[in-house]
Parts: C-alpha cells; sequence; structure tokens
C-alpha cells in the first residue's frame, strides 16, 4: 500500500454464491473500486467481486447486478481508508 | 499489514445505512437461472422499483409475455397474469377496461412484442389503451437459443443468420418504438437500455413516467429497454454492454420520442 | 338498447345476449364473422346500458385475449366466433384450461362440421372444455345462463354449440335470469389488491403456485393437477340428454343442434305412421351422455346418427354403444351456395324419407 488514503463514504456487502461472474459490476463502478477475484471462486465455480478502498455508496453495482448481490450502505461518517495500490 | 480487499460479507460495523438492499421490495425470489450478463434482470428490477415508488403498488397488475423473463412472472410480489407469446396487450386490454382503476404494465420480450405480438402492441396504441407495455429488448429470441427476431440489426450474428443480418435475405429491423409514437393514442414512448449504471438511472426516469402516463390516464405507454444478451450475441459477459452500444443502440436509439404530457 | 327479460320476438342472436346479460356477463369482445356478427352487434348495444364493456377486436386472437384479461379480472365474460374463428382461437382456449380461467365462448357454427373442433379441442394439449349444444332460441337462453354458471363453478371455459339458425330465427321467448345460488368464492381473480402483501396472486398457464426457492414453474406437476381438475369437472358436469320414444324403439336416429329439431318432428310423424323408431339428442356434447345413449338404445336393432356434416357425432355414438349395435351414419353435408350452413336438407320430408331407408 502507498500509505495515501482515500475517503470512503459507502459499502456493500456481496452476496458472492448468487454472482455468477458476470463482471458488469466492474465497469459499472465509478471509482473503481471492485475487483474480481483471480483464482478463488463460489461454490459454483464463479470468480466473484471484492471491494477495494473509496467506495462512494452510488449503488450502481447495485443497479447493474443481474443476480442481486449487492447491498450497499452509506457510513453516517466517510472514513478515510488506505488506497489501494494499482493492481 | 492493510488488506487490499475490505469486508464485504456482512454488514458495516461503523454507523451506516442501507441505500439498496438486494432485492427490490417486489422481488420474492432473487435467484433465477437466467444467463450470466444477462440484461432482463436488471430492467425488471427497474420496472417493480418504479411501481413502488408510485403510490399504486396495491393497484399494480402485470402481464407477462413469453422469454427468458418469464422465469420471474410466478416469483414476484406483484399480480401476475401470465398471457401467451405475443399475447400480453390484449389482456392487457381486458383488464383495464374492466377494472379501470388498476395498474396495468405488460412485460415483453422484442420477439414477444415485434415479431409475434406486433398486431397487438400496434392496435393497443392505437385505440389508446390506458396501459403501459415493456419491451425488453435484446435483438435476439433469447430463450429458444437466440435467434433473429425482427428487432436485430443488419450484420448481427444470431443462431440463424450466422453470417450476420442480410437486407437481402432478411430485411430490415423493425423499429417498433418509432412506429407507435406516430400512433394518435400513444401518449408516452421512450427507449433506455441498461448497459450502464447512468443508462439504469435514465431508463428508471421512463419506466416511471411511463406508469404516471397511464395514472393520468394520458393514454398508452411505452417504454422499449434495451438489454444485453451475452449468449445470444456470441460475446463474453463483459463485452455485452459496448456491444449493445455499437449494435443494437444505433438502430434503436435511446430517447424519449413522445410525450404528450410534457410541460414545454 | 335495454335487457328484455320478459317475452318478445327476437332473434337468437338477441336472446342470447340478453341470456348473457342476464346472467352477468359484463364483458364480451369479438370479431365480425357470419353468422357471429349480430351477437357483436347485440352485446355492443346492450353492455354499455349496463356498465360492461363490449370491445371490437383486431382480430379474433385478440378478442380471447381482451376476454382472458377481462375474466382474470373476476368479470364475468365471454367471447365467440365462427368456426373459423375458433380455430384462431385455439391456442389461447387451451391455454384458459390450464391458467383455469372462467370464459364462456360462443360458437355461432355454420353447419355442424365443428362437433370434432368443439369436444376434441380447445386446441392443444389434453384441455378439455365442456359442450352445450341448444337445438333452439329458448333452450338456447338457458344454455347460455347454464354455462356462465358452470364456467364460474368449475373456473373453466364453456362452449355453445349454436349455429346460422339459432342466430337468425326469431323467436318469442323470454330471458328470466335463473338463480343458481351463490358464486363460488373468489380466492383466483385479479385487481392488484393483493400486490405488495408478500401473497401476491398470480394466474397462469404455466403453474398457479409461486415458487419459493429458485424462480421458474414445475410443468409436470401443473399438466398433472390440470388433468385431475378436467377428470373431476367433467365427472362433475351432469350430462344432459333429450330422449323421446325409445322404450319399445327398433331405430334410434341420434341428432344435436339445431337440424335435431328437424329430426325430431320427422321421428314424430313417423311414430304417428306406426314406425318403432326413438329419437336421442345430446345436449351436453362433451361430457358426452354415453350412458344414458346406451340405455336409450336398449334394444334397438340399430342406430342412425343424423348431423350436417362428413360424420363427427357418429364416432361418440359407436363409443357410446360399444359395438352392441350398429350405428349407421346417415347425414351428409348439406350446404347453400353461401357456406353459411343454410341446409337444404333440413326439411322434415326428406328426413323421414331418409329415417325410412334405415327402417328398411
Amino acid at each position: 500500500m502507498s500509505g495515501e488514503t482515500v475517503l470512503t463514504r459507502g459499502t456493500v456487502v456481496i452476496d458472492v454464491e448468487m454472482c455468477k461472474g458476470c463482471d458488469l459490476c466492474i465497469d459499472a463502478c465509478p471509482p473503481r473500486v471492485l475487483e474480481m477475484t483471480v483464482h478463488e471462486v463460489n461454490t459454483r465455480g464463479y470468480r466473484y467481486p471484492r471491494l477495494l478502498a473509496g467506495c462512494t455508496g452510488c449503488q450502481a453495482c447495485a443497479w447493474i447486478c443481474p443476480d442481486f448481490c449487492f447491498q450497499v450502505y452509506k457510513y453516517d461518517t466517510p472514513i478515510e481508508l488506505l488506497k489501494a495500490e494499482d493492481a | 499489514m492493510t488488506e487490499r480487499y475490505l469486508p464485504t460479507a456482512a454488514p458495516p460495523e461503523q454507523p451506516a445505512r442501507l441505500v439498496d438492499d438486494f432485492t427490490p421490495t417486489l422481488l420474492d425470489v432473487g435467484e433465477h437461472s437466467l444467463c450470466p450478463g444477462c440484461g432482463e434482470p436488471i430492467a425488471m428490477r427497474a420496472i417493480l422499483e418504479a411501481i413502488e415508488s408510485l403510490d399504486a403498488v396495491q393497484r399494480a397488475i402485470g402481464v407477462f409475455g413469453i422469454g427468458c423473463y418469464t422465469a420471474f412472472s410466478n416469483n414476484l410480489d406483484v399480480e401476475v397474469l401470465q398471457a401467451l407469446h405475443g399475447r400480453a396487450p390484449s389482456l392487457a386490454t381486458g383488464v383495464k377496461r374492466a377494472k379501470p382503476n388498476t395498474l396495468v404494465l405488460t412485460v415483453q420480450g422484442d420477439g414477444d412484442m415485434v415479431n409475434e405480438g406486433l398486431q397487438e402492441v400496434l392496435h393497443t396504441a392505437a385505440r389508446g389503451e390506458r396501459v403501459t407495455c415493456f419491451m425488453l429488448d435484446n435483438g435476439v429470441f433469447g430463450e429458444t437459443g437466440g435467434h433473429m427476431t425482427a428487432t436485430t440489426a443488419l450484420g448481427q450474428r444470431t443462431k440463424n443468420t450466422l453470417d450476420g443480418r442480410d437486407a437481402e435475405q432478411h430485411g430490415f429491423p423493425i423499429r417498433v418504438s418509432t412506429l407507435i409514437a406516430e400512433l394518435e393514442g400513444a401518449a408516452y414512448v421512450a427507449r433506455g437500455a441498461v448497459n450502464n449504471a447512468g443508462n439504469v438511472a435514465r431508463t428508471k426516469k421512463m419506466i416511471r413516467r411511463a406508469l404516471e402516463v397511464q395514472e393520468l390516464g394520458l393514454g398508452f405507454s411505452f417504454v422499449e429497454i434495451l438489454t444485453m444478451c451475452p449468449t445470444g450475441w456470441f460475446v463474453d459477459t463483459p463485452e455485452a454492454p459496448d456491444y449493445l452500444t455499437s449494435t443494437l443502440a444505433p438502430v434503436h436509439a435511446p430517447g424519449v420520442l413522445k410525450d404528450v404530457g410534457a410541460k414545454t | 338498447m335495454t335487457v328484455t327479460t320478459s317475452p318478445q320476438l327476437r332473434e337468437g342472436s338477441e336472446a342470447i345476449a340478453d341470456a348473457m346479460v342476464a346472467a352477468g356477463c359484463r364483458f364480451f369482445s369479438g370479431y365480425p364473422m357470419t353468422p357471429f356478427t349480430e351477437v357483436l352487434e347485440h352485446m355492443a348495444a346492450k353492455l354499455p346500458g349496463v356498465g360492461g364493456t363490449c370491445m371490437n377486436a383486431e382480430s379474433e386472437l385478440e378478442a380471447v385475449g381482451m376476454a382472458w384479461g377481462a375474466a382474470a379480472t373476476g368479470t364475468p365474460s365471454a367471447t365467440g366466433s365462427t368456426g373459423q374463428g375458433l380455430s384462431l382461437m385455439q391456442e389461447s382456449l387451451a391455454e384458459l384450461c390450464y391458467a383455469r380461467i372462467p370464459l364462456v365462448v360462443l360458437n355461432m357454427a355454420r353447419a355442424q362440421g365443428d362437433y370434432w373442433q368443439a369436444t376434441r379441442g380447445p386446441g392443444h394439449g389434453d384441455a378439455r372444455i365442456p359442450v352445450l349444444a341448444p337445438m333452439d332460441v329458448p333452450e338456447a337462453t338457458e344454455l347460455t345462463q347454464l354455462a356462465f354458471h358452470l364456467a364460474a363453478k368449475w373456473r373453466s371455459p364453456i362452449l355453445l354449440f349454436g349455429d346460422y339458425y339459432l342466430a337468425h330465427t326469431a323467436s318469442s321467448v323470454s330471458v328470466a335470469p335463473h338463480d343458481y345460488g351463490a358464486a363460488p368464492a373468489d380466492d383466483w381473480s385479479l385487481d392488484g389488491s393483493t400486490s405488495g402483501s408478500g401473497r401476491a396472486r398470480l394466474l397462469s398457464p404455466l403453474g398457479t403456485t409461486k415458487r419459493n426457492e429458485r424462480g421458474g414453474y414445475d410443468l409436470a406437476q401443473h399438466y398433472t393437477n390440470c388433468a385431475e381438475h378436467t377428470d373431476a369437472m367433467l365427472a362433475g358436469i351432469e350430462p344432459m340428454i333429450e330422449t323421446a320414444y325409445t322404450d319399445d324403439a327398433d331405430v334410434l336416429v341420434v341428432a344435436f343442434g339445431t337440424p335435431a329439431k328437424y329430426v325430431r318432428a320427422a321421428v314424430t310423424r313417423l311414430r304417428a305412421d306406426g314406425a318403432r323408431i326413438g329419437f336421442v339428442r345430446p345436449i351436453t356434447l362433451l361430457p358426452f351422455p354415453s350412458e344414458a345413449l346406451a340405455r336409450a338404445v336398449g334394444g334397438a336393432r340399430v342406430v342412425a346418427v343424423y348431423e350436417n356434416n362428413t360424420g363427427q357425432m357418429v364416432d361418440d355414438v359407436r363409443l357410446a354403444v360399444a359395438g352392441r349395435v350398429p350405428v349407421e351414419f346417415i347425414g351428409r353435408l348439406s350446404l347453400d351456395g353461401s357456406g353459411f350452413g343454410i341446409a337444404p336438407d333440413l326439411d322434415s320430408g326428406y328426413l323421414r324419407d331418409r329415417i325410412l331407408e334405415v327402417l328398411g
């Protein structure tokens, strides 16, 4: 980690087992804080998304997900989190 | 050493409010067998949320056509009348004429509405029936495996046009929204898309406006919603949103075609 | 135009329309086609006055579709056509059975060649629609009301099998509303009110139960349920039949619908002349009154079936007598140039001679 922080306004709960690995959420996320697993898969064999710091709680992932995998939360007070390095 | 990935298995410990639950309130069962990356559940979510946002849930009746989306018809917390392929508009007409205080909407695919049921939707619109028809348009008959429909774009590969739709052999696509907008009975006609969050947000507004137009009794309302079908399009799921933009959207251009009740 | 229930001279189409309104019908949809057209005209004139709706559909497909939608709301509804139009409606009629939706359907037929369509219908699959076949206008007004009662009781389409003569014959008839008692409890129709309750209703030809795990239907289970319901319905409807002079009949003549009135007249004349001849008229074509017909056959040596087609009901008569007695088809296609079912053979003199040939 670089040590830089990013203001994080929200977070998500991801139902990993519902995910069918379609990747739509990755491009839909405006701050690009979702990243698909590479080797880890759920019990159905699909890769699934994981969350990086910097979520704004904009709900784009929830709206775009065809399998209803996301719950979206907005923090009462935004939190400074360590920014993930570019993969 | 700080973890790269944040915990997402449970709600946050820090004080936060839930802004979006897994499924819309009116969806009983979220799990379905539609393909990964299918746009239809995205559109269904938008429709259900729009119904909920109006004060009309307890008057709402959904009339479903036959297509992949039919998988939703028996797991919604909305009264559902299941129709045959292409026939939802005539059923919707009967429902609304018998019970004028209900909020009646149809959910149909492009194959259902523009192939099998073109006569139904055009006449329903021409009569100005106070119902709202939603067409999930992915340019293919998805449920039977991905075949050409009347909305398939020229050059689009489908199971029975493997070399791409050719005007000489297969004729030209029908822009049903354009046809409907021509009819005096149609009060609101729009095209949306669900290939990115911005389009989903715009489409939700169109859906809500269409239902409002019905409630106001202005006439027939219609929203065509372009949806992804990576299976029918022979593309990988992350490429489908761009394929929609490059292949379907140029033929069926998103936007509001008609809104007789719009304040100028 | 008002609904007239007291005795009045009116054509069958209007009498049937009055009977539909008396039975509570408040939605009708149709497409003009001879000889059904006048029923549509009368319903268009009468329904608005009683708070009902009559729709001119863009084709027979949409006529049955609109009636489907209205019926789904629990509104007593009807549609109809003639044989060709019924052919167009067949997919919907079968699926209405699978969705368990009450609907009265009129076939104002041309001649009697739609017997198979009516009784082997409604279309694809194993669905069955009970069929009532009136002989004349007064009976038609009674069977129309019975049709609405059966439709509501069994949550099924019911077919009323009429024809050109029924439509265009004027009779003096009263249409008194018949009281069938309390309507069955409605736990299925749609009006939006259960939406959002957690128990929103579903009316679907693909299944009647909501899924609580994954989405989708179980058609194997559903069609099995439908078959059980069809059996119960056909067993639960009293088959109707008219018989005359059958106790000592040597020859039995079987006919249905309007031609049966002429056949009955011919049989009556032959009886008066001393012939040992009996008359049987199935009124419910489905469930076919097989047992009553077999009983009526008694000791007869031959059963003759007269119908205005190339031989359709004769199959059901053969099944009913189960080989005990020879069954002879004495009907034939009889049409005038219009094809609307005006039959030169409908003449009691001709029919008397035809039956005499069988009497030998």
